[in-house]
């Protein structure tokens, strides 16, 4: 029998079902590794003795009517866990516990998962190499000195490094689907209001979505399955019929209609990743798709609209952040100082960034020339996705214009960093799902993905292309554990 | 201020000034729970007992329109007879201060859920309507305490996410009874409607003043300054009384009015500049975003307005109608729902005129004194409406039914019983009465004729020997018969 870490997340539910393995067992497998793991930084906050305890119990009670029986799963620290310190990856909570459990997590634990840890993520989620992080840089699992990608950086590492069987990240411009790429792994960001963000500490709240990572297709749709739910508790939260997405998972794509937009094709962009491109078309057709060339003419505008909105919805998201109620405080001479000092020392340059983007943004006199403006471009821009959806039933896009960079490339400049969202942004901006699975690998040997982006709420379709996609190219990552000595 | 004929004008050197004040009225909405969480909204409750994760802006908390707080709001809205609008967007205010936990406000900004509409004032020399520009919802923020801790701020959060209605005037009120008027107008239609009690001390009530001044006969609107936060009539009487003067004070010594927000001193009967335009924040208005555009169909509309009840200006009519009332006895009668709903029950059961009369006389005069409203009354509309039925069919005289009032006062006793017991009962037996008159006109023969040779004002007299003798209980309807007769 092959090594618990190495087993898939379906594969994992089955053993446990059939008793050849128990949660115990299994947690403690994942735990060891996590511990010899170190160096890659992945975990903030560790939860493993507690997790031990939790197996225990369940091993002395097994319901193997849950989805997750007895399932070990770190999570991103921006998921509010009751009892378990919430990070966000900022000092301004870093002794930050919650009495209160986010919905998404919550419906991990309802359906047995037991949390192992918080993982390590760009602070606020701003960023994406996860160097943003008060807690440190993460390391990619796939070669050392490289980022895992962000915000979900910490979920990317660990799950491409097998400390847990499976994550969950958010996504605001591509934090879940360019760590994923990054990683050699699958990541999914449902239709805006799938998932609850209840719970979630908010970055960009119109754009913000959970979803899961995972190693393969059939596992993310299990973890889709078990995240998304109606929740009175988001006002956002939409009520629309869930599939069982895993039992309906189906690789016939015959007679599905791929669109390939021609705007995705940018200048500049590695030869490798149009090749990858191309390989993908290929596989579509050669299983009965239909490709159609498709426009989407706001496709450039997509990244400056991000960045109007996403900050400035952050910078009153992150108002509460004060000193007054919880977290971090700062001493100061009266309330104005308390408030400066508080957030000058409580929060990182990116963030910084961000907030004061966001309020210049909103600021009198700005408000039409930016906020509005960027409200108006966003609603072309989703205009654009309603059109193709007209002639198409999906589209397929390389996730990231290029592979994983060198930690410390592109700190320094910002806008080459945020150049890396490129292919992510604008599905934020529309709302939709797309999914991210690993497709190749560039020159260097690191993992490239392909992005498959469906209509609002039609998470199945994308999932079934994916999988079909998934069967035809056999994706294989190839980790050393160099980390581990 | 002067009036002159019914216009309030400052008058200094030989200009006359026009006031000019518009009103923005903060009225909690009456509800258990808060505009975005479950909390309660008790008020007097111990600090920081009804603050929930969403009210005190914990990390990931999301507020939920609370949907009991939009059919007020849109209750109130009909009551003023103005346009609902059906939708209506909740904006983030953006600023910091140590008692409100997110770091914004939310509020309606350029889509409030009430557009324009109109309130009647009824003012000594005629009706007046005062404009509504709009009404909106909102949060309101919780409480800093400087005064407890010596070297600290303390915040009380109970507050924190009430819901409030805020009610714009339109310049329209020129006169500080016309303030009043407004404010108890505004109230009186909250309190029919269930929206808000209106309750000032408690501070369910508050208002932004907004003053400016202008020379008579100018058309052009003078420069404003708000007052913020004044919290009864008297005050914000005062206030605008003080910041008119000071205004035409400095239009008078050649300056100029800067726009500026003012804060009222009670204690020095002053306003007193906060900060000035320039100063003003910049609030950074933006949808918020983790709350969709809050739509309304006309069928939600429609049953709200089917089950509006009647409001004081509908009521005052009716009462003029049917009940022949004075504009000034329905005026009064109306003014507050629980005084309309005592003066019907009285109404039901006996004389329309004199309950008007005992209600609005005696039993305000009671409520006055003790300093109480009418839902404490110690005397039960069912005993006044006895009361008032011992007087109509002649058992006892009005004079009487005053010292039975007395009586009733102390614990809500039956009128009925306090005749009986007392023996109060009006004598209204012709031969007893004349018995009585007899023995008068016996013992004061002088003065009967001096009566006789044309003195006629001693008829009193011999009515009120009478009276006396009766210890007031002869009817005196009967008694004037009686002795015309005799004298004649």
């Amino acid at each position: 029998m092959s090594n618990i870490i190495d087993l898939k997340l379906v594969e994992l539910v089955d053993k446990i079902k059939k008793k050849e393995l128990s949660s115990t067992e299994v947690t403690i497998d994942f735990i060891e590794r996590s511990k010899k793991s170190k160096k890659l930084n992945a975990y903030i906050s560790e939860n493993y003795e507690n997790a031990i305890k939790k197996a225990k119990i369940f091993d002395q009670k097994p319901d193997f009517k849950k989805k997750l029986p007895g399932i070990p799963i770190a999570v991103k620290d921006l998921f509010c866990t009751k009892n378990i310190r919430t990070t966000a990856g900022s000092k301004i909570l870093e002794n930050f516990v919650p009495t209160y459990e986010s919905t998404v997590t919550q419906n991990i634990l309802d359906e047995g998962g037991i949390i192992i840890g918080k993982l390590n993520c760009d602070e606020f989620a701003m960023g994406s190499s996860n160097e943003t992080s008060y807690f440190g840089n993460v390391q990619n699992p796939i070669s050392e000195n490289l980022v895992p990608g962000g915000s979900s950086g910490g979920s990317s590492s660990a799950l491409a490094a097998k400390l847990t069987p499976a994550t969950i990240g958010t996504d605001t411009g591509g934090s879940i689907r360019q760590p994923a790429s990054f990683t050699g792994t699958v990541g999914l960001k449902p239709t805006y209001g799938s998932c609850s963000r209840y719970g979630i500490v908010a970055f960009a709240s119109s754009l913000d979505q959970a979803g899961p990572m995972t190693h393969d297709v059939k596992d993310c749709s299990l973890m889709l399955e078990i995240m998304s739910n109606y929740d009175t508790k988001d006002s956002t939260s939409v009520e629309f019929k869930r599939e069982n997405y895993l039992d309906n998972l189906n690789e016939n794509i015959k007679g599905k209609k791929i669109g390939i937009p021609k705007e995705y094709r940018v200048d500049g962009m590695p030869k490798e990743i149009d090749e990858l491109w191309e390989k993908g078309i290929e596989i579509i057709k050669k299983n009965g798709g239909e490709i159609v060339e498709i426009s989407l003419p706001n496709t450039n505008y997509a990244l400056p609209t991000y960045y109007i909105v996403a900050p400035a919805e952050a910078s009153s998201n992150l108002a509460r952040y004060d000193g007054v109620k919880y977290g971090f405080r700062s001493k100061g001479e009266n309330l104005i100082d308390m408030y400066e000092k508080t957030r000058s020392e409580g929060f990182g340059d990116e963030v910084k960034r961000r907030i004061m983007i966001g309020t210049y943004v909103l600021s009198s006199g700005y408000y039409d020339a930016y906020y509005l403006k960027a409200q108006k471009v966003r609603r072309l821009i989703k205009n654009d996705f309603d059109e193709a959806y007209k002639k198409v039933d999906a589209i397929l896009t390389p996730s990231t214009p290029s592979s994983a960079f060198k930690i410390g490339e592109k700190l320094n400049d910002p806008v080459s960093m945020y150049l890396n969202d490129i292919f992510t942004v604008p599905i934020n901006l529309a709302g939709l799902p797309a999914i991210s699975i690993p497709a190749g690998h560039d020159k260097k040997g690191y993992p490239l993905g392909l992005q498959v982006i469906g209509k609002a709420f039609d998470e199945q379709s994308i999932l079934n292309i994916a999988f079909a996609l998934e069967k035809n190219i056999s994706f294989k990552n190839n980790i050393t554990d160099w980390w581990i000595k | 201020m002067s009036k002159n004929n019914g216009e309030y004008l400052i008058i200094r050197n030989d200009n006359k000034y026009e006031v000019i004040i518009g009103l923005e009225v903060h009225a909690q909405v009456l509800s258990e729970s808060k505009l975005f969480s479950t909390s309660s909204t008790k008020f007097g409750s111990e600090p920081n007992t009804q603050v929930s994760l969403v009210d005190a802006a914990f990390p990931g908390m999301l507020p939920v329109i609370n949907e009991h707080c939009i059919k007020q709001a849109v209750k109130t809205g009909i009551g003023l007879k103005a346009k609902i609008n059906k939708r209506s967007i909740f904006d983030r205010k953006n600023y910091f201060y140590a008692d409100l936990p997110q770091g914004y406000q939310i509020s309606q900004y350029k889509n409030p859920i009430v557009g324009e509409g109109s309130v009647t004032l009824d003012m000594p020399n005629g009706e007046k309507n005062i404009g509504i520009e709009r009404l909106h919802l909102e949060q309101d923020a919780g409480k800093s305490i400087h005064d407890i801790d010596p070297q600290n701020t303390l915040v009380d959060l109970n507050r924190s996410g009430v819901a409030l209605m805020e009610i714009v005037s339109k310049p329209d009120l020129r006169s500080l009874d016309e303030v009043n008027a407004y404010i108890k107008k505004l109230r009186s239609i909250m309190r029919y409607l269930g929206t808000c009690d209106g309750n000032m001390q408690e501070g369910s009530l508050r208002a932004d003043v907004n003053v400016s001044v202008r020379k008579k006969g100018v058309k052009k609107l003078g420069t404003r300054c708000e007052i913020k936060n004044v919290n009864s009539i008297k005050f914000m009487q005062m206030a605008i009384d003080f910041e008119a003067n000071r205004q035409v004070d400095l239009i008078e010594e050649g300056g100029s009015i800067d726009q500026e927000t003012r804060l009222f001193d009670t204690k020095k009967n002053e306003t007193r500049s906060m900060r000035s335009k320039e100063d003003a924040h910049d609030y950074r208005y933006f949808p918020d975003p983790d709350l969709l555009p809050l739509d309304l169909n006309d069928n939600y509309i429609d049953q709200i307005k089917k089950n509006i009840p009647e409001l004081p200006d509908e009521k005052k009519k009716r009462f003029i109608e049917k009940f022949k009332l004075s504009s000034y006895e329905a005026n009064i009668l109306v003014s507050d729902i629980e005084i309309s709903k005592y003066f019907e029950e009285v109404s039901k059961n006996s004389d329309v005129k004199l309950a008007t009369n005992w209600i609005t006389g005696e039993l305000f005069a009671l409520l006055n004194e003790k300093n109480i409203e009418i839902t404490e009354s110690p005397i039960s509309s069912k005993n006044l409406s006895k009361l008032i039925n011992l007087i109509k069919d002649g058992t006892i005289s009005g004079k009487i039914a005053k010292s039975v009032f007395e009586i009733m006062k102390d614990g809500d006793k039956d009128p009925i019983n306090i005749v009986e017991e007392k023996g109060l009962k009006q004598q209204s037996d012709p031969k007893e009465l004349e018995n009585l008159i007899n023995k008068v006109i016996t013992e004061n023969p002088k003065n009967v004729e001096a009566y006789k040779s044309g003195k006629d004002k001693l008829f009193g007299f011999f009515v009120g020997q009478v009276m006396k003798n009766s210890n007031g209980k002869a009817n005196p309807k009967l008694v004037n018969e009686i002795l015309k007769k005799k004298l004649n």
